[in-house]
């Protein structure tokens, strides 16, 4: 084997969640009155079709967590040493977008840097011109054939990507109508994203699409790369807000009394700090922890994967209280409802009172306060990467990408490609999650039933 | 009344403590002074000697929360808890790491901070709450749902995107007003109408779109069935009816940051280069600052809480119905 496969802690993590995810689909697919409302999610267009490109998303964050690290040429016999890189499948599924690094700034679809540097033209003169690009567009000898180049690319790839659109409809309705059962709307968007991308991927072997930032890395990767950074950080958080906000809510308001007190202490001091203050102070306090001990990080990729999870863990420290009042006060509602009271009174335990009758009645509010927290904290992420207080600066995210584009805002003309890149995923991502997220909630709150059901 | 505003200023005693504890653990118990020192130094001057030093100069160097050493009541003041921590209940917050006093920082820097953060908070409120009407008068027709459609749009763009961009077209595009800066007195105007206007713009979409969530939800009631029963026009049952009774959900929202105003803005601050409060924590983040950064947070919560029993009072004033016991 030339590689192993290498876990990070985020993507046990992922794998966590993802299982988590399995196990609740599974059982929520053998319970037509648990399916109900997700039929009515699927009902709406424009709910299918931002799933549509979350998961699109999804897939790119998936591919990017499963890493592993190629064995180096051996030297003598003395056994296989792995390099210290960590790659992931992503990466070399879209090797030469990884590996085609120029010098430095160059525009999008340029053939030349973006800086004049004093090469030797032909007969040998020195001069002061634009260098012609390593990579990008050097299968041209003639850069006044870019343009038509550029159209004929995308149009080739736009067409293949077209055909597996259709393909793929085909093969899974098995005709190319879109008659009953089938989503116009969602039809039309497979065929356009299939088309796009298929367009992007057949430029983005020879151009760099996006331009490349200040070391010559394409930007296209590194927006791709970013995808993980803020998935994680919109998911993984979850795993500390719900069973915190999910167990002392509850509790709090079944049991009451000293137990509801001590709970309502806890989280009124932590939500009177401000949250910034209070992710930054912890931030500081556990990045101290970590360079302390660095030694038990013995590769970088270990040391900025540990700070991306404590991060999370941090952000879910500090965002489980909203949730855990919201909690609290449905259970003190639900507790006073007469089959609670009839359950006491059988004798049944509170303890199987609490997890038969009273967290599948609040599991609603759980979810959509989870889809809808999950668009702000990927746009957080990129708030408190500029603050100094977000992912390791050595880890690709959208927030790091802001931060050193920001710093040439100045220069003449200006780089605008990695800011536009950035906010343009950010926007897709975060967009796709809210409009995902209403359609979530318009199909689980009971109260907006049949009343806001169309906003 | 009186007596409702002892008992909460008494009940928020404890919460502070609660904060107090927790600031005092994070800073001191997880890490302990040694290592803010050593982070501090940086790798290549770290000796034990100056570690002390800093320690020393600091007054880091006393133990945490009992000092044997000391004779009588000093056997707790004498403490870095009782010193450091303890002490933010009088607002005696010591002095930075560059030896300025922190408190009389806090105390100039709260001006620029409110000079941005005010007019910001009482024009967007202004704002968010005529377009949420605007949507609920319009509600169900193709006007309303553009309207909700920009609003996810808005709220999905990330703000630092609003500040970038309006930074990029207004200052330097267009040259109307300086990039960054401030200036106290008539001359303020130029710097802080960019921020003020992008603070504004920043949050248009989440807050109409909530504020109209409110409006619809007074709007579905008897009473303004009644009123437009009465005869009366649309326009009178949504300013005089519908928005006095939604005032309880908005002041809900509204009132507790009010005293949060004085910490200013983080991300506009340091973006604009506002002398303010906001700029100031991002500084002392940058730098490590650990006694500014645990200053604000006290400061902070004291706000916070402010603006719990603010909210309260300012039940009363709206809905007579409210009494405070």
């Amino acid at each position: 084997m030339n590689f192993i496969p290498f876990i990070l802690w985020s993507d046990a993590l992922v794998f966590l969640l993802l299982a988590a995810g399995g196990v609740a689909a599974w059982y929520v697919r053998r319970r037509e009155h648990l399916l109900l409302p997700w039929r009515r999610v699927a009902r709406s267009g424009v709910a299918m079709v931002s799933l549509l490109v979350l998961s699109l998303f999804l897939l790119v964050g998936f591919l990017d967590t499963l890493h592993y690290r190629s064995a180096l040429p051996q030297t003598n016999g003395s056994g296989k040493v792995y390099s210290p890189e960590v790659l992931s499948v992503f990466d070399s599924l879209v090797g030469p977008l990884r590996t085609h690094t120029e010098k430095t700034y160059s525009e999008p679809f340029a053939l030349v840097l973006y800086a004049k540097e004093s090469i030797s033209d032909a007969q040998g003169n020195i001069v002061r011109d634009y260098p012609r690009l390593q990579y990008g567009g050097a299968h041209l000898s003639d850069a006044s054939r870019r343009d038509a180049d550029v159209v004929k690319r995308a149009l080739v790839g736009g067409g293949l990507g077209l055909l597996v659109g259709l393909l793929s409809f085909y093969l899974t309705h098995g005709t190319l109508r879109c008659t009953s059962g089938c989503d116009r709307g969602v039809f039309i968007a497979t065929l356009i994203l299939t088309t796009f991308i298929g367009a992007i991927a057949n430029l983005a072997i020879v151009y760099h699409v996006l331009g490349t930032d200040k070391v010559g890395q394409d930007v296209l990767y590194l927006s791709l790369k970013s995808i993980r950074t803020g998935l994680i950080i919109g998911t993984v958080t979850t795993l500390v807000t719900l069973p915190l906000a999910l167990f002392l809510g509850v509790a709090a308001g079944y049991f009451r009394g000293w137990v509801d007190d001590i709970i309502q202490y806890i989280y009124t001091v932590l939500s009177s700090i401000p949250s910034v203050l209070l992710i930054a102070a912890m931030v500081l306090m556990m990045q101290l922890f970590i360079d302390k001990h660095a030694d038990w990080f013995d590769l970088a990729a270990l040391r900025a994967d540990a700070r991306l999870v404590v991060l999370c863990l941090i952000l879910g420290l500090t965002s489980w209280t909203g949730l855990c009042r919201l909690l609290r006060g449905e259970t003190l509602k639900l507790r006073e409802m007469e089959y609670i009271q009839a359950a006491q009174s059988f004798g049944v335990s509170s303890l199987r009172i609490l997890t038969r009758h009273i967290m599948p009645n609040v599991m609603h509010i759980i979810l959509i306060a989870l889809v809808m927290d999950f668009s702000a904290l990927v746009l957080a992420e990129a708030v408190l990467s500029y603050v100094g207080v977000g992912v390791d600066p050595s880890m690709i995210s959208f927030g790091t990408m802001i931060n050193a584009a920001r710093l040439e805002m100045g220069r003449e003309p200006m780089v605008w490609w990695a800011l536009a890149a950035a906010f343009g995923f950010m926007l897709v991502l975060v967009l796709a999650a809210n409009l995902f997220a209403d359609a979530v909630r318009d199909a689980f709150d009971p109260r907006l039933n049949g009343t806001e059901s169309k906003a | 009344m009186l007596a409702y505003l002892i008992r909460r200023i008494l009940y928020a005693v404890p919460i502070l403590i609660g904060v107090n504890l927790l600031t005092f653990a994070l800073f001191f118990v997880v890490n302990t002074p040694d290592d803010m020192a050593r982070m501090q130094l940086g790798i290549k001057r770290v000796t034990p000697e100056a570690i002390e030093k800093w320690k020393q100069q600091r007054g880091y160097d006393k133990p945490l929360l009992i000092n044997s050493a000391a004779g009588g009541t000093d056997k707790l003041t004498d403490t870095i808890f009782w010193q450091k921590s303890a002490s933010m209940f009088v607002f005696d917050f010591g002095y930075s790491d560059d030896g300025r006093s922190i408190g009389r920082e806090i105390a100039k820097r709260m001006g620029p901070s409110l000079a941005i953060a005010l007019p910001t908070f009482l024009i967007g409120l202004i704002v968010y709450v005529s377009f949420a009407l605007l949507m609920t008068m319009f509600r169900a027709t193709a006007l309303d749902m553009a309207g909700v459609a920009l609003c996810v749009l808005l709220m999905s763009i990330s703000g630092l995107f609003y500040i970038i961009g309006g930074q990029f077209v207004v200052s330097k595009l267009w040259h109307l007003v300086p990039i960054s800066g401030y200036a106290g007195g008539a001359d303020s105007f130029k710097f802080v109408v960019l921020p003020i206007l992008i603070g504004v713009a920043g949050s248009i979409g989440s807050s109409s779109r909530w504020y109209r969530t409110i409006f619809l939800e007074e709007i579905g009631k008897d009473y303004v069935r009644t009123a437009r029963a009465k005869g009366l026009s649309e326009l009178r049952v949504l300013f005089t009816h519908v928005l006095k009774n939604a005032m309880i959900p908005i002041l809900t929202g509204v009132v507790v940051v009010i005293p949060l105003l004085f910490m200013g803005s983080l991300l506009t601050e340091s973006f604009f280069g506002i002398p303010g409060l906001g700029s100031y924590t991002i500084d002392a983040i940058n730098a490590q600052d650990f006694s500014v950064v645990r200053a604000m947070v006290f400061l902070g919560s004291v706000l916070y809480i402010v603006g719990l029993i603010l909210t309260d009072i300012s039940y009363t004033v709206v809905d007579p119905r409210v009494r405070l016991q």
